[in-house]
């Protein structure tokens, strides 16, 4: 799914990365305000949708190859966070609704969720 | 490549906003040298939470990467207050990390159970009072980079 489809599925703001909207291409995504579930759970490419604001959700997708953040509950990242998206070519959107909402919509729409691997006991 | 290649950075204490950018640097770095990316994201992971624990729990430290033909060795060194149980801090869910780090989003237990995930070798030596060296392997086991 292209990012264009998503921004209009959920509505969302385009806080930064218009002109990428139509190159990158989203195939799963995964949702937490845990950055190291991310860390551990999140696929390369994933779309992250997230409540947090902080630089570091910026960072933590940079590491993990994330190619775009959603912020959730109409939440506006922290200036210092879009600076570093806007350096790295990061696209970052703003849903008004909840997480649950968001992702709902999202599903529907198939887009994949990140399947977890079994836990061991 | 060189058959040796040595990076390191000083990471600071309690700034969170340049946390990563030690990390960021070494994957910029492997990405340079042809490592293929589910190595050099393997590495970002170990380099990122390593970095984060510096940050977070140990007054700051170094953060060291050390490439050859055969492995990638990244290394975290503070003289921070040491772990007192490894054992317990090994186990998934278990943080002392204070609030002001779980609102950010870390903090959740989760940072050395992943580094060890990522690793095909961990070693922790930590001492009380005196500080922890963490040294993470990953071996390069089909040829870790384009020799072109």
């Amino acid at each position: 799914m292209k990012l264009k489809e998503i921004v209009s599925c959920i509505g969302a703001e385009i806080l930064y990365g218009e002109d990428l909207l139509d190159t990158v291409e989203i195939e799963n995504a995964y949702a937490s305000d845990l950055m190291s579930d991310v860390l551990a759970f999140a696929w390369p490419g994933t779309l992250l949708l997230t409540g947090l604001t902080n630089v570091q959700i910026v960072r933590t997708a940079q590491m993990m190859d994330i190619p775009a953040v959603v912020f959730v509950r109409g939440k506006r990242p922290q200036e210092e966070a879009v600076s570093l998206a806007k350096n790295v070519g990061m696209p970052l959107l703003v849903s008004s609704m909840s997480m649950y909402e968001t992702c709902g919509l999202l599903y529907k729409a198939g887009l994949s969720p990140c399947i977890i691997p079994s836990r061991e006991a | 490549m060189d058959s040796h290649y040595e990076v390191e950075f000083t990471v600071r204490g309690d700034d969170f906003l340049a946390a990563g950018e030690a990390s960021n640097q070494i994957k910029e770095t492997l990405i340079m040298l042809g490592v293929p990316s589910p190595i050099s994201r393997r590495a970002s992971i170990i380099t990122y939470e390593a970095e984060m624990n510096l940050v977070i729990h140990s007054g700051g430290g170094s953060l060291r990467a050390v490439i050859t033909p055969e492995k990638l060795t990244i290394q975290a060194t503070d003289r921070g207050p040491g772990i007192p149980d490894l054992h317990l801090a090994m186990r998934e869910g278990f943080s002392t990390a204070p609030d002001r780090v779980r609102e950010m989003g870390f903090g959740a237990g989760m940072g050395l159970p992943n580094i060890k995930r990522n690793s095909d070798s961990l070693e922790i030596e930590s001492e009380v009072g005196k500080g922890t060296t963490l040294t993470a392997t990953i071996f390069f086991h089909e040829g870790p980079v384009d020799r072109r």
